[in-house]
This record gives C-alpha cells, structure tokens and sequence, in this order.
C-alpha cells in the first residue's frame, strides 16, 4: 500500500490489480478446499473450517502486529499517512478476528457440541484481543484535537501489538494442561492439505490488503473532498467580502478519526 | 495417519457437517459483502459532495467570469 | 533522574496521605467484594483454584480504582503543564506514579489478604505466606506499569472513567492467568509450591511492559 499523490485518482490501478489478484487467488482456493484437499480422518467434512478459520486469524495477528509498527511509523515520522494506516489495519484487524471467533465458534459447535471450547488457545486469546482491541475506537473518538488523537492511538497500537504475543502465550501455557486440543493443529499436514492451507493463507491475506486499500482510497477521496470544500468556502467568503481578507476556515473535526490529519495534501498559497 | 479417503469427490454430506461449513464459509462471505455494501454506500456519499461542490464552483465561475479561472476541479 | 523521581513520589505520597484517595476505598471495596463473593457463591470457604481466583479478581478491580484516580489531579489541576516545563526526564513522572501505584496496591493488599484468610479461605496461610507474597509483588508489578500507562492514556480523553478498566482488563489478563494459576497451589487445603512457569510468564510480562511503557510514555505527555 502506498500513497497516491494527491492528484492521482483514489482508485487507482494498484486497487484495481490487487482485487483482481485476490478474487482470483479466493476462487483458486475455494476449489482446492472443496476439490482438491482429502478428507481429514478425524473430522471428516467438518474439517473444511480450518482452511477458513486459521487464516483469518493468522491474518488478523499480522495485522494487529502491522498496525503497531505502523503506529511506530508514525510516531518516528509524525506523516499522517501512516496513522491512517494505522488505523485501517487496526480496524480491519478487528473485523476478521470477529470472523476469526464467529468461524471457531462454529467448527467447536460442530465437532464438541458447544459454542464455544476456552481449552483451544487460539479462540480464546483472540476473544482477548477483539475485547482490548474493541477499545480502539471509543479512545479515539474521545480525543478531539487530531494530533493527540493519533499520538494517544500510536500508543495504544504500540502497546496492544506488544500484548497480543505474550497474551497468546500466556493462554497456551493456561490450557496445556487441562485438555487437548480440540480443534486440531496446523502441524503434520499431509501435503495436499498445507498445500490448500498456503493458498487459503494467501487468499485471505489478499483480501485483507484489497479490503484495506479500499478503506485507505475512500479515506483519502474523502480527504480531498473535505479540503476542496474547505476552499469552495473560503472562495466564496473571498468573493462575498469583495475583496477583503477572507478567514481560512478551519473545518470542523468530523466524527472520523485523524480527520484533521488527512488535510495534508492540501494545495498551500493562497486564494 | 491414513487420509485415505480423496477429496476428489466434494461430497455433500449428508450428516450435519456440511451445515457447519457451509455456515462459516457464509459467515465469511457475508462479512465481505457487507463491507462492500458500506463502501458502496461512503462511494454514493462521496459523488453526491462531488455533484454539489462542482455545481457550486460552475455556478460561482459563471458569476464572475473574470476571476481566478483555473478551476480547482479535476 | 532518581531526585526527580524521589521528589515526585514523595508529592504522591503526600497528596495520598493528606486526602486519602486511594487507598481506603480500594481496600473498602476489596472487604465488601469478599462478602458479595460470599453471598454470590454461597460459600463460606473456598482453597484451592477458586480461593485463587477470589482474591486475584478482587484485587484486580480494587486495583483498577487506584488505576482511575492516579492522574485525575494532574489533568484537573494543570500538573502536566508544570512538570512538562521543568527541565527533567519525562519518564520520572511514569516511575514515580507507577512507584506509587505499586505502592497502594502493597498497601491494599495488607488489609485484603488477611481479610481473605479471615473470611473466606478455607486452608491455613502459615506455610505459604511467603510464597503469596512473592506472586503478589510480581504481579503487583506488572499491575503498577500497565496501570499507569493506561491511565496516562485515558486521563485526558473524554470517558476517562469508562476507557482506563476498559483498556486495562484485556492487558490485565495474562496477569490474573499467571497469578491465579501460581497462587492456587498456595491456596489450597495441602499447600503446594507455584509452578516455575507461571512465575517466569509474570516476570517477563513484567519485564516487556515495563519497557515498553518507558518507551511511550514521552509521546503522551507531549503536550
């Protein structure tokens, strides 16, 4: 993901590769999953989730991890760019460990009869994060000024991406000994199987960045627009005051985060 | 560990597997439509601003025909 | 580095012991969760995993009330702006509240512990006393750097109360897993010695976080 300049569309041919790519790479692993991968002998046709489930987390940490060195990005370089990123990631991260819980929530339903298993590590130190991580927002629509908001989430980024590690481990450790694991582990695939689990692997991690170039795009379209507006009005406080000085109107702080942030391609010189 | 039943034949089962599968894979699909769903909507949003401000700079341009010109839209 | 600190825990202390915040209410909530417990489970005695989970959760959310009120009079009263002008390292200010957190949290733990022993533990502390002690300071540790931190991140925004336990709790977690796991053999009716591990995971959680708060803590007193 890089940033287009200002005067590059949003949607950009970037996007437009990358969508492709992932739709293809998604059919590709649709087909291995349900044509090509054998039948597990222990669960039999259950096992299928686990080409869907496992990636969706494995992306979701990566993610996490990303967004807090983006976060240490920002930090060191104070562009707002990257808070953006930042944030994106962090959000998106968010919405596929959901589905990280929704789809492992229903693979244990499915093979041991409950909604939920707390000996199987993986569910439940995502369940951890999805509740530190599903702070993220509230902290940052509570900070109005933009610059603290992204300093004060760079923080918290950092910090929660340090956490999901050492939390991982710390709920491992918890439920070695009580039972084994239900859902299995990714260990000792046959090969038709890690062969699926890769392509599934890149298939989600594809969709990931598209989801995650389009949310950048439509931030940054958004942006635009928000500084094109800010110039109408000045423009059209200029011609109303018939020549006389006309107040650059700082815009409003709309209710999305690192608003003010976005307002750096912003032309400067005067009307 | 004998796998060896091959997956050439996708069979839908009859047990209640396949409803488990099929409610994650849905699950799954269902996430990504909706996200399209929401950025389909901010796309909406986003035109119709586009469609006022261009409509407002015509209509200040054709008022002073004379001013700076260079219209900041693309 | 160590005056600023000293000097600024010794206003710490002062404030506390002028106006008694933190640590009478702390400790006040802690007896009161115990009877709530008692009357919640119907049970006069607990040992073992369930004595362990008691008082680490106890503690925990008396903890998170210290946690609240640790930088409220510096937001209200213009303390940042004061310390930001003087010409000292930033991260005295995060050792000498995280200094003072741990101690109230020592302090709290003074009037809980016995109160447990007295209400609702089942088996003795005489043999294990020692060993408590021990988890607890690890795990006192670690609840003094991740709340001071999280406090400094939640003090100025807008839900201040509502964001600190929100953000605490989840970060929180690997501390309750290793403390009750290595206090339950303490707690039980023949008392056992704590797993290696768990007091290993507390240390080095300990260790990382404390780091990595002294890391940040500059960026949130920027302005």
């Amino acid at each position: 993901m890089h940033s287009s300049s200002p005067s590059s569309p949003a949607v950009g041919s970037g996007l437009r590769a990358l969508s492709i790519a992932a739709a293809a790479v998604m059919a590709v692993a649709l087909g291995l999953v349900f044509f090509y991968a054998p039948l597990d002998a222990d669960q039999g046709f259950l096992q299928k989730i686990f080409y869907l489930h496992v990636p969706l987390a494995i992306v979701a940490l990566c993610g996490f991890v990303a967004g807090g060195l983006m976060a240490i990005m920002y930090l060191r370089t104070r562009e707002a760019r990257w808070d953006m990123r930042s944030y994106v990631a962090i959000h998106m991260s968010l919405i596929f460990a959901v589905a990280t819980l929704i789809t492992g929530s229903i693979w244990a339903r499915g093979s041991w009869g409950r909604w939920w298993a707390w000996n199987e590590p993986t569910l439940v130190s995502f369940l951890i994060a999805f509740l530190l991580y599903a702070t993220y927002q509230p902290l940052r629509f509570a900070i109005e000024d933009p610059e603290r908001q992204a300093r004060y989430a760079s923080v918290f980024a950092i910090t929660a991406a340090a956490f999901v590690p050492m939390n991982f481990i710390a709920v491992r450790l918890s439920t070695a000994y009580l039972h084994p694991r239900v859902l299995g582990s990714t260990s000792n695939l046959p090969p038709r199987m890690a062969f699926t689990f890769v392509i599934s692997l890149l298939a989600v991690a594809l969709l990931y960045a598209t989801l995650c170039s389009c949310e950048l795009a439509a931030k940054r379209a958004r942006a635009q627009l928000r500084t094109l507006r800010r110039l109408a009005d000045a423009r059209a406080g200029a011609g109303a005051d018939a020549g006389g000085q006309s107040r650059r109107t700082r815009s409003e702080t709309p209710p999305m985060p690192a608003a003010g942030t976005l307002a750096a391609p912003a032309p400067r010189g005067g009307l | 560990m004998p796998t060896a039943l091959l997956g050439a034949l996708p069979a839908l089962p009859l047990h209640e597997a396949g409803k488990y599968v099929a409610a994650a894979y849905v699950v799954a699909f269902a996430v990504v439509l909706i996200y399209v769903a929401i950025m389909a909507v901010r796309l909406s949003h986003i035109q119709r601003e586009l469609g006022e401000l261009s409509r407002r700079e015509r209509a200040a341009a054709g008022r002073q025909p004379d001013s700076t010109g260079e219209s900041q839209l693309p | 580095m160590r005056r600023t600190v000293a000097a600024l825990l010794r206003k710490e202390l002062l404030i506390e012991l002028r106006s008694w915040q933190s640590v009478p209410g702390m400790s006040l909530f802690a007896l009161t969760t115990f009877v709530v417990f008692h009357f919640a489970l119907n049970r006069s005695s607990v040992d073992g995993d369930l004595a362990a989970g008691i008082l680490w959760v106890t503690l925990l959310f008396a903890a998170i009330l210290g946690v609240n009120r640790l930088f409220v009079a510096d937001a209200e009263e213009g303390g940042f702006d004061g310390f930001l002008l003087a010409p000292v390292d930033r991260g005295a200010l995060l050792l000498a509240k995280a200094l003072a957190l741990l101690l109230y949290l020592v302090l709290l733990e003074l009037v809980a512990v016995p109160a447990f022993a007295l209400l609702l533990l089942g088996p003795t502390l005489a043999g294990t006393l020692p060993s408590l002690v021990g988890v607890l300071a690890l795990g006192d540790l670690g609840v003094a750097v991740i709340g001071t931190l999280v406090a400094a991140l939640a003090v100025r925004t807008r839900a201040r109360d509502l964001l600190g336990p929100l953000l605490a709790l989840p970060l929180f977690v690997p501390i309750v897993i290793a403390g009750a796991r290595a206090s339950s053999p303490l707690l039980a009716p023949r008392g056992g010695d704590p797993a290696a591990r768990w007091l290993a995971t507390l240390g080095l959680y300990d260790l990382l976080f404390g780091l990595i708060a002294y890391a940040l803590f500059d960026f949130l007193l920027e302005d």
